[in-house]
């Protein structure tokens, strides 16, 4: 590889790497400038739970982007996408234990036990912190096929996640309508790979089978 | 022949064309001394510093009658005013939008004047009614109420407005009227959360009171707030506002009043009715099932003192409206 396009992708990684923090840094920079209206607590933990979800999606949509516009490059983000979705949705829940509920630590365990949009969405944050801790390439060798079958819990956050908003639903489904549509896309997308893939192989087998056939 | 009619006024007795034609100006101008005349007396209504914000003065009538509002000892309040500025700009008012800045950032084109009111059902004298006649015969009071909205959040604001039961009364309701039902405007070009394809409230917004609810002193009828006329996004011109119950009974932009027999269903009842009653009063030993009653927020609450305060029966105004509930189970009846 020579050096400009070394140095392209460095500049490519520092790009990604930059956008997908901007959220959190206007979000810091309204708090501290106080343009959040009458309840910042509640906008700030809104907008970093929005994009933790965002996010999500996000790392989930790279597999069918990638096979269907042929970007490549576009592997290599994903880990980013996921760790950054995971930082999003710890900094949501802390905000909220910090600017919500104060750390009163009453009100934080019966609304993290008691209401079932909460409990969806922690259990969502639980299941991320063993993908996040497993998320380097070391542990992705170490662990081999177990990796992948782990990392498959990403789905179930991604459940949990769209639980999470459907069950704060007071009178509009537009935007978890979206959300949605979006998740069925992604994963409808990867069982239509997986059985053209199995479909394949099938007939491959089939064309041996016949090729023996003709021999004999 | 010809008879000479004598003329039936001198001419000297005739309006000059000039003064005729600026005969507006003139009661424009000496309504305008009336209005400077009562307003140092009016309890220094207009004292409120709004600073930068936008203002809503209101049409001409309704000025004079805040000018002459009065501001009875027993509804003021030790609590902290909730800003100006966050009492316009923080708003649940679902037909504009749904985050609290759709309302203000969406509702300014709003017209609220002229407007009118329907009364109908089980009176004696049902009828069409402009805002100024609806509000004419009444003073105007300031009134300061905290607010407790149901998503746990609370603010404490100075409504005008005249008591309920003074304009329900003028109506004369038989002995059949057991429930009063209120409902807002339906206009979806103004109102764009109207035309929602997946919003699962049906519109127009309607809420009710059973009357001696509606005849209690506390409920109120609010023409504006902060000393001046109700901005478009707290529900100009004309709203409810029954602060022992939680917020989304305040109804706003009201168009029509109907005296019924039967339990009117609003709105909110007929989306989820696991989630809201028809009483809808402030209980904090009874969870909305998604968040605890408990407790509220009050606002604007500071990032490291959330303002959390314990959320008190009947929104603290237990000793005036509790006893309309003696003998039933306020669990069942949420």
């Amino acid at each position: 590889m020579d050096l400009s396009k070394k140095v392209q992708l460095r500049l490519l990684w520092i790009a990604v790497f930059g956008i997908c923090l901007l959220p959190f840094l206007a979000v810091v920079l309204a708090a501290v400038q106080q343009t959040l209206g009458a309840d910042p607590a509640k906008e700030i933990v809104l907008e970093l739970g929005t994009w933790a979800i965002i996010l999500l999606w996000a790392s989930l949509a790279v597999t069918p982007l990638r096979k269907l516009l042929k970007w490549s490059w576009l592997a290599k983000y994903r880990r980013m996408l996921g760790l950054y979705s995971f930082f999003y949705a710890s900094m949501h829940l802390l905000a909220f234990a910090t600017f919500m509920v104060g750390w009163d630590l009453d009100i934080l365990f019966l609304e993290l036990t008691q209401r079932l949009y909460a409990i969806a969405g922690f259990a969502g944050l639980l299941l991320l912190i063993p993908l996040a801790l497993t998320s380097t390439k070391k542990m992705q060798k170490r662990l081999k096929q177990n990796w992948l079958k782990l990392h498959k819990l990403v789905y179930v956050v991604a459940l949990l996640s769209l639980l999470h908003i459907v069950w704060q639903i007071r009178s509009d489904y537009s935007e978890a309508l979206i959300y949605g549509l979006l998740l069925c896309w992604m994963l409808g997308y990867r069982y239509y790979i997986r059985t053209c893939a199995a479909q394949k192989r099938k007939q491959s087998v089939m064309v041996q089978h016949d090729k023996v056939g003709t021999h004999q | 022949m010809l008879i000479q009619q004598k003329p039936d006024i001198n001419s000297s007795e005739i309006t000059s064309e000039s003064v005729y034609l600026n005969r507006r100006n003139f009661i424009k101008s000496v309504l305008g001394v009336s209005t400077a005349l009562i307003a140092p007396g009016a309890f220094a209504l207009n004292n409120y510093s709004l600073e930068d914000e936008k203002r809503y003065p209101g049409p001409q009538w309704l000025q004079q009658k805040i000018a002459a509002a009065t501001k009875p000892k027993i509804y003021q309040t030790a609590d902290k005013l909730t800003p100006y500025k966050d009492v316009i700009s923080y708003n649940n008012f679902y037909e504009f939008g749904l985050s609290k800045t759709d309302p203000s950032e969406r509702s300014q084109n709003f017209i609220s004047d002229p407007w009118k009111v329907e009364v109908v059902g089980e009176i004696a004298k049902p009828g069409h009614y402009q805002l100024e006649d609806f509000v004419s015969p009444h003073q105007l009071e300031e009134r300061i109420y905290r607010l407790r909205c149901v998503e746990a959040w609370s603010m404490v604001i100075p409504w005008l407005g005249v008591p309920l039961a003074d304009v329900l009364k003028r109506f004369e309701p038989t002995s059949k009227a057991k429930y009063v039902e209120f409902t807002t405007l339906l206009d979806p070009e103004q109102m764009p959360q109207q035309n929602s394809l997946f919003g699962t409230l049906d519109w127009p917004y309607v809420e009710g009171l059973r009357l001696d609810e509606a005849m209690n002193p506390l409920a109120f009828l609010a023409t504006g707030l902060y000393g001046q006329s109700l901005p478009p996004q707290n529900g100009a011109p004309l709203r409810l506002v029954v602060p022992w119950k939680y917020g989304f009974k305040n109804i706003k932009s009201i168009v029509k009043i109907r005296f019924t027999e039967t339990m009117p269903v609003n709105t909110w009842n007929k989306t989820a009715p696991s989630e809201y009653g028809f009483y809808a009063n402030v209980n904090p030993e009874i969870d909305h099932p998604r968040w605890s009653q408990a407790t509220e927020r009050r606002l604007p609450s500071g990032l490291f003192s959330p303002n959390r305060i314990k959320t008190l029966p009947f929104n603290g105004y237990a000793e005036e409206v509790a006893h309309l509930y003696k003998g039933m189970d306020l669990t069942k009846w949420i």
